[in-house]
């Protein structure tokens, strides 16, 4: 069916596109802003906020641009008066039904529906009436749902299914009481992976760490997911040396998408009971048997998990590096090499673990090494 | 039929079983199988359940059938069976005062009957009935004797258009799924009828299942479909089960399953009872309903016709269409066209209610003028009132005033007079009906029932109530006509599916038609029709009143003041306008305006 490729002129720019691409792909290439709320590139076209309307030469309603094909010879506008006063009308609409809360929302500044609404202009809004009231739910840690807040953009239930093949979530009720929900309105249980909490584009969701550690002017840490051998991409959002939050940037190995730990489980950073240097046991006992006294034993008190400062003293990587080399050696020359085993963890790189198994092998010559995941 | 029979045919629709058809029905057959009649009579007389024949405000309709010729009784119960059957069955005279009178003749006598042609005439639960009536002929020879570009170029010359609504021709649509190369395609019935006040459908499905069924055979050969699905209302209890049972038939004699009618197609055809929603209708919805998932439309980057359930092509037809389509295979496709007019074929069932005589199920030919339907088949407005308008279309459709009366009804003309054909609704509004009242009655239903997917229609539907309903009771502001045409424009121009794009339809034609209702609403806080509760005041007219205290003994607020013999008054502070003293007064002497 000739070529695979369409020119389309949008306000009056040609454009090539893909012949199975959207309109608004093809704005995208020409740089033209258009808004969408619902648009996802990832996910399905939905056409549900009808924001990226656009003029159609030969149409005569304006058609959503993120759920039309490029055709050959298509004339688009993407801005007119018109159009402007469509998507404003949508916007107010969306207002009327939406809590007045940018001053308290974890996302004010980072948020859709705020930067319409300033755009536009929407200061008096010509409609007004009932708003959607919900109780708050949910006991887990990570993910606070204020539905209030919703648009109903259908993104959090689009990734849930469509790309992390969960479908925890999806739409109950009908009119203007639709609301997105776990089944039978229960808890939200599942995963936790946050995906939801990524592309939302209001505060709807958001997590429950992010409270009042900060919205905006964050230092951005580009780094590696510390959990598993991945290597997911993440980006650490600080404030005053402290991470607010966690999120991941669409250019990244991991296309911006990450699991629960990477994206909430973070709070060790900064907790106190965290080893940051090596110790050295004091006085070790010759024979240390398995059922010896566990030296953490005291953990209940109020000093939290830290060792107990009678029993370990601190020590330099160097020292602590050369004690271990000497004492799996002293064994070894005693014992013989099989009486030693190495556990290997899969929050460990690759190469990390490759390497380890290489040195139980050769360097202190024994097979008996495994991996939580398995070698 | 044989000279010399009694046939007994008691309608056995919905309504007419709520009204005691089964009781009438089992009565007459206890009659027919008496144990004092002659054998020789039993042989020839039965008495058999049909249809709906569409008077459904007189039911339980019977009707006898004594050697060809019929009698026609209305509103029998079964206490009324056993003089009806010793006077006219055995007797041979007609119970006159029984039987139906003039407007029921004119309400028959006036519609062309070509859907309904099996409705109210053979036993919907009984296949040998619809074979005796040539029934799956036209399949039989579909499957035998046509070729599908041939099915389809006799569909499309019978200029049938889909009866869902939005009419579209039929034969085209079933020509864009032929023309796909795939192996699996589907046939679907849309039985999702939902329309407050159309019944169209249900009793289509329910009188003649068969019919519906042979038309999607005939379909299926056409496009080459292998499964079929009826999509029905789960609420339409009694379609589901006669459906069901009819594809039982179906199945058992061969004409469903393998290898059909020797044809080497094989077909499928299963019921799917819907969730329960409006928009299930949808065909985008309808598709994602039958994959299994919330009914909600999707953007339509293609046609269904083409990439339907699964991506596969997939054909929609509303089962008023497809219970025509035997019929056009039958008699051919010029009958059908002629009964038509140019760009449209056959006849078009509405559903007639409201103010007028005759309420009930009606099909006429397209092209009739609306004042036909109301003036001769309906028999004029109730009680001789004046006629105010007509909602045509369900809730999604337009209210047309007097002077579009003569609108003829086809899909261009309706939508010439600002209206839609829709659904095939129709109800007529006399003077007693306030015009913004129903228009928030018809938004009452269409704002609950948006799927909730597209901003203008989840929350611009819920907004023009509430703008309604703030002008019914009282609180309109200047400019709310203005908004309302403002955002019912928006909604029609920017919704996602066809829901959206109609569902302002009640109230931007009542606006264009009755704006300045709307206004005396608005400006001078009465309710013409004095339908608006809040907008009324009750007050006592001291010439006429007698002082004789019935108004103030009813009155639940004490709003009513006076001494016995003395003209009362009413205190507007307390009144709560619940027109109790209105209703009690024996002289007149209360005034609502």
């Amino acid at each position: 069916m000739g070529s695979s490729k369409v020119t389309l002129n949008i306000d009056g720019k040609e454009v090539i596109a893909e012949k199975n691409s959207t309109i608004l792909d093809a704005a995208r290439k020409l740089e033209i802003t258009i808004p969408s709320l619902c648009h996802n590139p990832d996910l399905v076209p939905f056409g549900g906020c009808r924001l990226c309307l656009v003029e159609v030469a030969g149409t005569s309603r304006p058609v959503a641009s993120c759920a039309a094909l490029v055709q050959e010879g298509m004339r688009v506008k993407s801005s007119t008066n018109y159009l402007e006063r469509l998507r404003r009308t949508n916007v107010e609409l969306l207002l009327s039904d939406h809590p007045n809360d940018c001053m308290l929302c974890e996302r004010a500044g980072n948020c859709k529906l705020q930067e319409l609404a300033y755009y536009y202009g929407i200061r008096e809004n010509r409609f007004e009436g009932i708003r959607r009231e919900y109780p708050e739910q949910d006991n887990n840690p990570f993910i606070r749902r204020e539905m209030e807040k919703c648009i109903m953009c259908g993104q959090c239930v689009r990734i849930c299914d469509e790309i992390q093949g969960v479908g925890a979530i999806d739409f109950a009720y009908k009119g203007l009481w639709t609301k997105v929900s776990p089944p039978f309105e229960k808890d939200l249980d599942c995963e936790f992976c946050g995906q939801c909490v990524a592309v939302c584009p209001t505060g709807a969701l958001t997590g429950r760490m992010w409270a009042s550690k900060g919205r905006q002017k964050f230092r951005e840490v580009e780094t590696v997911c510390p959990y598993c051998g991945c290597g997911c991409n993440i980006t650490l959002a600080v404030k005053k040396n402290e991470i607010a939050r966690v999120y991941s940037k669409k250019d990244t190995v991991n296309q911006g998408m990450l699991c629960v730990k990477g994206r909430f489980a973070y709070d060790f950073v900064h907790s106190q009971d965290r080893l940051t240097r090596p110790l050295i046991r004091i006085n070790p006992a010759k024979d240390l048997y398995l059922h010896q006294e566990n030296p953490y034993a005291d953990s209940s008190s109020s000093a939290g998990f830290k060792p107990d400062p009678a029993q370990f003293r601190e020590a330099s990587w160097e020292e602590a590096l050369d004690y271990t080399a000497l004492r799996l050696k002293e064994i070894k020359d005693r014992h013989g090499p099989d009486v030693i085993g190495g556990l290997a963890s899969a929050r460990c790189t690759n190469e990390d673990n490759y390497l380890f198994q290489k040195f139980m092998r050769m360097a202190v010559g024994t097979n008996n090494v495994d991996h939580c995941a398995r070698y | 039929m044989d000279n010399n029979s009694v046939v007994i045919k008691v309608c056995s629709g919905t309504g007419s079983i709520s009204a005691g058809g089964a009781e009438v029905l089992h009565a007459f057959r206890e009659l027919v199988l008496s144990s004092d009649l002659e054998a020789s009579f039993q042989d020839r007389c039965r008495a058999d359940k049909v249809g709906c024949r569409g008077f459904c405000a007189r039911d339980v309709l019977v009707d006898v059938v004594i050697d060809g010729e019929k009698t026609t009784y209305e509103r029998v119960k079964s206490d009324m069976v056993p003089r009806i059957f010793e006077e006219h069955i055995l007797g041979g005279s007609p119970v006159q005062e029984w039987t139906a009178d003039e407007l029921h003749q004119s309400f028959q006598d006036n519609q062309k009957k070509v859907v309904l042609a099996h409705c109210g005439e053979i036993d919907p639960e009984d296949l040998d009935a619809y074979l005796n009536v040539k029934g799956y002929e036209a399949a039989r020879n579909a499957f035998n004797d046509m070729q599908p570009v041939e099915i389809i170029e006799k569909i499309k010359r019978s200029k049938l258009r889909g009866r869902g609504g939005a009419g579209f021709s039929t034969g085209h649509k079933w020509e864009f799924a032929y023309k796909v190369d795939e192996k699996e395609k589907y046939v679907v019935c849309n039985g999702n009828e939902s329309d407050p006040g159309a019944f169209a459908d249900r009793c289509i499905m329910e009188g003649d299942p068969h019919a519906v069924i042979e038309g999607m055979m005939i379909c299926a050969r056409a496009i080459g479909a292998g499964k079929g699905y009826i999509y029905i209302r789960d609420g339409y209890s009694l379609a589901v089960k006669r459906l069901r049972l009819a594809l039982k038939q179906c199945h058992e004699r061969g004409f469903l399953g393998k290898n059909i009618f020797e044809s080497g197609q094989d077909l499928d055809i299963r019921l799917y009872p819907a969730p329960g929603a409006f928009i299930c209708g949808e065909a985008t919805a309808l598709v994602q309903s039958i994959e299994g998932k919330r009914a909600m439309p999707t953007p339509r980057l293609t046609r269904t016709s083409e990439n339907g359930i699964r991506g596969k092509p997939t054909v929609i037809n509303n089962a008023e269409t497809l219970a025509n389509v035997p019929k056009i295979l039958r008699n051919g496709a010029s009958w059908f066209a002629g009964l038509g007019t140019d760009t449209s074929g056959g006849t078009k069932v509405f559903s007639l209610t409201g103010k007028v005589k005759s309420n009930g199920l009606v099909e006429v030919p397209m092209g009739a003028t609306l004042r036909d339907v109301v003036y001769k088949v309906g028999g004029g407005i109730d009680q001789d009132r004046a006629f105010k308008g007509i909602q045509l279309g369900g809730p999604t459709g337009g209210c047309v005033p007097e002077s579009c009366l003569d609108s003829r009804v086809d899909y261009e003309s309706l939508a010439v007079a600002g209206t839609i054909m829709g659904s095939g609704g129709m109800v007529v509004l006399d003077e007693t009906n306030c015009i913004v009242d129903t228009a928030k009655f018809f938004l009452d239903i269409t704002q609950a029932e948006s799927c909730g997917k597209c901003t203008p229609c989840r929350i611009g539907m819920r907004r023009m109530y509430e703008i309604l309903e703030r002008i019914t009771s009282g609180n309109g502001r200047d400019g709310d006509v203005e908004l309302l045409e403002d955002l019912g424009s928006h909604i029609r121009t920017t919704s996602l599916c066809g829901f959206g794009m109609t569902a302002p339809n009640p109230v931007l034609s009542t606006v264009r038609f009755f704006r300045d209702e709307y206004n005396i609403h608005i400006r001078d806080r009465k309710c013409p029709a004095l339908v608006c509760k809040s907008l009324l005041t009750f007050s006592c007219i001291e010439e006429t009143c007698t002082g004789c205290g019935m108004c103030k003994r009813v009155c639940p607020a004490d709003a009513i003041r006076g001494t016995r013999k003395k003209p009362h008054f009413i205190d507007q502070e307390l009144c709560v306008k619940c027109g109790s003293c209105f209703d009690s007064c024996k002289f007149g002497a209360i005034l609502k305006e």
